[in-house]
C-alpha cells in the first residue's frame, strides 16, 4: 500500500526533527544551538500545517501558526537579543565526549521507538509512526540539558524538550485542545522572559553563566 | 459503696480525670504561686484520694464507657476492670503523697514557671489515669503520648541547663521509639480484620509467629518506658534532671504504666502464650536487676543511684511476669498466681518506696542544694525527721522484714522455690540459678541502701560549705504519707493479697487469696503451711519487744553511767570529716569485683605532679556497644545519603531523566 504524499512529507519532517535534535545535542556553539532551534520550530509549524491540511483538522492550523509565530520567530529573536547583551555571541562550550553523547542518543531512540511501537499500533492518526520520534526528540532534548554547563544552551534544551511534547502530541491525537496549546504557548514565552532575566542575575553573582559555579550554593 | 447512689467506679475515676485537668488549667489562670503550691496540689492529691477510694469496688467489677470524644466515629473506649483498678489503685494512692509534698517543695518557684508546671503535672496525672483506662489502641496510644510529652515538659523544667535539655531530648527520643514499637504491636494484634478497640483484638485469633512478634514489639516499646536492657539509658539521665516529685512520679508511678502495658498485651490481649515467651523475659529481666543494682552500687549522684535502682526493680517485677508466664503456659496456675501476685505486689511496693525516697532526696536538694554524695554526710543532725523517714524507705528498698519490700521479693522467691516440676527440663534446671541471681540482686540492693543512707546521713558533713534545715510541713506530710504506705503493705500483706485475687483471677484464672489467709489473716502462707508462712506482725511485735527490753536493760544495768565522748580515733590526734568512708570509696568493692562489666575510666597522676588529682569515672558500656554504633550506622547513611544531594544542576537533571526513564520501561 503506496504511503500518501501527506504522510510522506510529515515523516520526512519528523526526520528532519531528528536530525536536528542531534545537531543540537552536539553543536558547540551558542549562536548555531539558537539558529537550529529556529529551525527546527519551522520544521515543527510545517508539519502541522501539513498535517491539518490531511486530516481536515481546522484548529490545529491555528496551532501551526502560533507554533510558526513563537518557536520560529519570537522566542529565537529573544535569544539572540538575549546573547548578544549578555555577549556570549560567540561562545564556544567545552563539552565532554561528544560521539559518547551521540552513542547514548542513539541508544534512547532505539528505546523510544521501542516504547512507541505498541502506542502508534493504536493510534488511528495519519502520523502514528512518528510518535518513536517524537519521544526520541523529547529524550534527546533532556539529554542536552543534562550535558551542558552553560544556562542558555540548557534552555534552548528546557524549549526543544517544548517542541519535541508538542510534536509528540500532533502525532498521537491530533494535537491536545486549542486552550492547553495557547497555555503552554503562553508558559514556554513567560518562562522564556523569566530565565532571561535569570541569566542576568546569574552573572552579576558569579560573573559567568557557568552552572558548575553554583554548586558553592550548597549548605554543608 | 457506689451501688446505693447508682454511681459507678468509672465515672468516679473520670470526675477525677477531668477535675485534674480544670486544677491543670488554673494554673494558667491564677497569678499567685502561693494559691498555686497552698491549694491546688493538695486539691490535686485530694483527686489521688478519690482515685485510690474509687477504683477499690472497681476490682470486683467491670465498667465500661464510650467517650463521645476524638474523631468522628472513632469515639474513645474505656474499660475498668482488675488490672485497671489495680494500676489505677496504685497511682491514686502513691500520688497522694507527691502532690502533697509538691505542694511545699515548688513553693519557692517563680510564676512564670509554676503555672505551666501545674499544667503539665495533673496533665501528666490525668494522662496515666487515662492510660489505665484505655480499651481501644486509639485512646491508649492518645494517653500514652499525652503522659510522655507532658513528662518531657515535667523533666525539662530546668531547661536552662544544657545536660537537662539533653536528658530531656534522650527522654524524649526513647519514649517515640518505645511508642512506635507499641503502634506497631497493636497493628499486629488487629490483624487485619476488625476496629482497633481492645475487645476485637481479642478475638483475633494470631498465629504463634505473628502472636509471638507482637509480644516482642510490646515488650520493646513497654520496655523502653519501664527501662529494661538495652533502653534504659534515659533513666539515668532523666531522672537526675527532674524535680525531685516528678522523679518520684516517673520512678514510681509511670513505670509502672509499662509493666501494666506488658501484662494487658501478654495476658489479656493475646489469646495464646508460648512459654518461651516467659523465659526471654525471665532471662530480661534477671540481666536488667543484676545490671541496675550493680551500678546502682557504683554511683555518686543520689538520684541517679535512685534511678538505677529503679532500672533494678523493673527487672525484678519483669521476673515475676516472666515465671508467671512461664508456669501459665505450663498449667501451674496457683504458681502462675504466687509469681504474678509476687510482680504486682512488688510494683505497688516500688511505687512507695522509690517514691519516699525520691520525695527525700528532694527535701535534701532543696536543703543542701547539693546531689553529690561526696559533699553530703551527717544530715541525721540538721534533718532528723527527714533521717526517720528516708531510714524507713531505705530499709523498705533493702527488702528487710517486717517492711514491704522484704514481703514481695519473699514471694517471689518462694514461687522459684515451688516451681521444680516444670515440664521443660532445662527450664527445670535454670530456675535454680535464676533464683541464685535474684537473691544477689536483692543482697546488692540492701547494699546500696546501706551506700545511700550512711553516706548521705551518717558520719560527718564531707563539705563545710553545706548548711541544711529539716522539711517544710508540707514536705513532710508528703512523705509520711508514703512511709504509712509503705508500713501498712509490709504489716498486712493478707489485706493486699485478696485484693490482688481480683487481677491474679482475671490474667491467670487462678487466685493466692484462699491459701494466703489458711493460717488466719496474721499470717502469710504462699501455698502450705508446712513449707513456709510468713507473720510481719508477729515480726514486728518481736523486734518491738526485743528493742524495748535491751533499752529496759540497759537502763537498768548502766543507767547514769553512759557518757558522751569523742570518737574512738585510732590513733590519729584528732578526725576529720575526710577521714571517713566515702560515697566511691564504699562502692569500691563493687567497682573492683564487676570492673568487666561497669567499664571504668581512670586518670591517675604521675609521680611528679604538683597538685595530684585522682579522677574515675564509670561508664555505661552498653551505650558505647549499641547506642554508639546506632548513631554512627544514621550518621553514614546520613552523609552517604547527603552526597545525593551536591548542588550540581546537571546531577538533578540526571536524576529525573533516569526516573523518567526508569518510569517508561516500567509502564512498557
Amino acid at each position: 500500500m503506496p504511503i500518501p504524499f501527506s504522510a510522506q512529507v510529515i515523516n520526512m519532517c519528523a526526520a528532519l526533527l531528528l536530525l536536528i535534535a542531534f545537531a543540537m545535542l552536539s553543536q558547540r556553539r551558542v549562536l548555531s544551538l539558537i539558529n537550529l532551534f529556529a529551525l527546527q520550530g519551522l520544521i515543527l509549524a510545517v508539519s502541522t500545517t501539513v498535517v491539518a491540511y490531511s486530516s481536515n483538522q481546522h484548529h490545529l492550523y491555528y496551532s501551526a501558526a502560533l507554533t510558526l509565530l513563537l518557536k520560529a520567530i519570537v522566542l529565537p529573536v529573544i535569544l539572540y537579543k538575549l546573547i548578544h547583551k549578555l555577549d556570549i555571541r560567540w561562545d564556544v562550550e567545552t563539552m565532554f565526549n561528544i560521539p559518547t553523547i551521540m552513542l547514548v542518543g542513539l541508544l534512547l531512540v532505539v528505546f523510544s521507538f521501542n516504547l512507541a511501537a505498541p502506542i502508534s499500533q493504536m493510534a488511528g492518526t495519519i502520523t502514528k509512526s512518528t510518535l518513536g520520534i517524537a519521544m526520541a526528540t523529547v529524550l534527546l532534548s533532556f539529554l542536552m540539558m543534562i550535558t551542558r554547563s552553560k544556562a542558555v544552551p540548557q534552555v534552548i534544551g528546557f524549549l526543544a524538550m517544548e517542541n519535541g511534547l508538542f510534536f509528540a502530541a500532533t502525532s498521537a491525537t491530533y494535537g491536545m485542545p486549542m486552550v492547553v496549546e495557547m497555555g503552554i504557548a503562553l508558559d514556554v514565552l513567560i518562562g522564556m522572559f523569566i530565565l532571561g532575566i535569570f541569566f542576568f542575575q546569574i552573572r552579576t553573582a558569579f560573573d559567568s553563566l557557568d552552572l558548575a559555579h553554583m554548586e558553592k550554593l550548597k549548605e554543608d | 459503696m457506689f451501688a446505693s447512689l447508682d454511681i459507678l467506679p468509672i465515672d468516679v475515676i473520670l470526675g477525677v480525670v477531668v477535675f485534674w485537668l480544670v486544677l491543670g488549667m488554673s494554673g494558667l489562670v491564677l497569678r499567685n504561686a502561693r494559691q498555686i503550691t497552698q491549694f491546688i496540689f493538695p486539691l490535686g492529691a485530694l483527686g489521688s484520694l478519690v482515685l485510690a477510694i474509687a477504683a477499690l469496688p472497681g476490682l470486683s467489677e467491670v465498667n465500661i464507657a464510650i467517650l463521645p470524644l476524638g474523631l468522628p466515629d472513632l469515639p474513645f473506649h474505656l474499660r475498668l476492670d482488675a488490672l485497671s483498678a489495680f494500676f489505677l489503685l496504685l497511682l491514686g494512692a502513691a500520688s497522694i503523697g507527691i502532690s502533697l509534698f509538691s505542694a511545699g517543695y515548688f513553693r519557692h518557684m517563680k510564676m512564670v514557671e509554676l503555672g505551666p508546671l501545674c499544667l503539665e503535672y495533673h496533665l501528666f496525672l490525668a494522662s496515666m489515669a487515662l492510660v489505665f483506662l484505655a480499651d481501644d489502641a486509639y485512646m491508649f496510644m492518645v494517653a500514652w503520648e499525652a503522659m510522655a510529652l507532658s513528662s518531657y515538659f515535667l523533666v525539662t523544667t530546668d531547661h536552662d541547663q544544657p545536660e537537662v535539655r539533653r536528658a530531656g531530648f534522650l527522654y524524649l527520643l526513647i519514649a517515640h521509639v518505645g511508642a512506635i514499637a507499641i503502634l506497631m504491636s497493636f497493628g499486629v494484634m488487629h490483624g487485619g480484620h476488625g476496629d482497633y478497640s481492645f475487645a476485637s483484638m481479642r478475638e483475633a485469633n494470631l498465629s504463634n509467629f505473628w502472636a509471638s512478634v507482637a509480644f516482642f514489639l510490646a515488650l520493646f516499646g513497654f520496655g523502653a518506658k519501664a527501662g529494661l536492657l538495652p533502653v534504659h539509658v534515659w533513666l539515668p539521665e532523666a531522672h537526675p534532671a527532674a524535680p525531685s516529685p516528678v522523679s518520684a512520679m516517673m520512678s514510681g508511678i509511670m513505670l509502672k504504666t509499662a509493666i501494666y502495658g506488658i501484662l494487658r498485651v501478654s495476658f489479656d490481649l493475646l489469646g495464646t502464650q508460648l512459654w518461651w515467651w516467659g523465659a526471654f523475659a525471665l532471662a530480661l529481666g534477671l540481666v536488667t536487676a543484676l545490671f541496675g543494682v550493680i551500678f546502682a552500687a557504683v554511683q555518686v549522684d543520689m538520684k541517679r543511684l535512685l534511678a538505677y535502682s529503679s532500672i533494678e526493680n523493673i527487672g525484678i517485677i519483669m521476673v515475676g511476669i516472666g515465671l508467671t508466664i512461664i508456669f501459665h503456659t505450663s498449667g501451674k496456675e496457683a504458681l502462675a498466681a504466687l509469681s504474678l501476685t509476687a510482680a504486682l505486689y512488688h510494683a505497688i511496693n516500688h511505687a512507695f518506696m522509690k517514691g519516699l525516697l525520691f520525695l527525700g532526696t528532694g527535701s535534701i536538694l532543696h536543703a543542701t542544694g547539693e546531689r553529690h554524695l561526696g559533699k553530703l554526710g551527717g544530715l541525721i543532725h540538721k534533718m532528723p525527721k527527714v533521717a526517720l523517714f528516708m531510714l524507713i524507705g531505705s530499709l523498705a528498698l533493702a527488702g528487710l522484714p517486717p517492711l514491704n519490700g522484704f514481703v514481695s521479693e519473699w514471694l517471689m522467691l518462694q514461687a522459684f522455690l515451688l516451681s521444680p516440676g516444670l515440664p521443660q527440663p532445662y527450664i527445670n534446671m535454670l530456675v535454680p540459678i535464676a533464683a541464685a541471681a535474684l537473691a544477689l540482686a536483692a543482697a546488692l540492693a540492701a547494699f546500696v541502701m546501706v551506700k545511700f543512707y550512711g553516706v548521705i546521713f551518717l558520719g560527718q558533713p564531707r563539705d563545710a560549705g553545706i548548711t541544711a534545715h529539716d522539711a517544710g510541713l508540707w514536705e513532710r506530710i508528703g512523705m509520711l504519707c508514703m512511709v504509712l504506705g509503705c508500713i501498712a503493705l509490709g504489716l498486712f500483706p493478707t489485706f493486699v493479697i485478696l485484693h490482688l485475687d481480683f487481677v491474679t483471677n482475671m490474667l491467670v484464672q487462678s487466685s493466692l487469696g484462699s491459701s494466703a489467709v489458711q493460717s488466719g489473716w496474721l499470717l502469710l502462707t504462699p501455698i502450705q503451711a508446712e513449707r513456709a508462712s510468713y507473720g510481719p506482725l508477729i515480726l514486728m511485735s518481736i523486734i518491738v519487744i526485743g528493742v524495748l527490753l535491751t533499752m529496759l536493760t540497759v537502763k537498768r544495768f548502766y543507767h547514769g553511767r553512759l557518757r558522751r565522748g569523742p570518737a574512738w580515733d585510732c590513733g590519729f590526734p584528732e578526725q576529720s570529716a575526710r577521714m571517713q568512708d566515702t560515697a566511691e570509696g564504699f562502692g569500691q568493692p563493687i567497682r573492683q569485683i564487676f570492673e568487666w562489666f561497669v567499664g571504668v575510666v581512670r586518670k591517675a597522676p604521675t609521680p611528679f605532679d604538683k597538685h595530684p588529682h585522682f579522677h574515675s569515672e564509670i561508664h555505661d558500656r552498653l551505650w558505647h556497644l549499641i547506642y554508639v554504633p546506632i548513631k554512627r550506622a544514621n550518621d553514614m547513611i546520613g552523609y552517604q545519603i547527603g552526597k545525593l544531594q551536591h548542588g550540581r544542576i546537571h546531577a538533578y537533571l540526571l536524576y529525573s531523566f533516569v526516573t523518567l526513564l526508569a518510569l517508561l520501561a516500567f509502564v512498557q
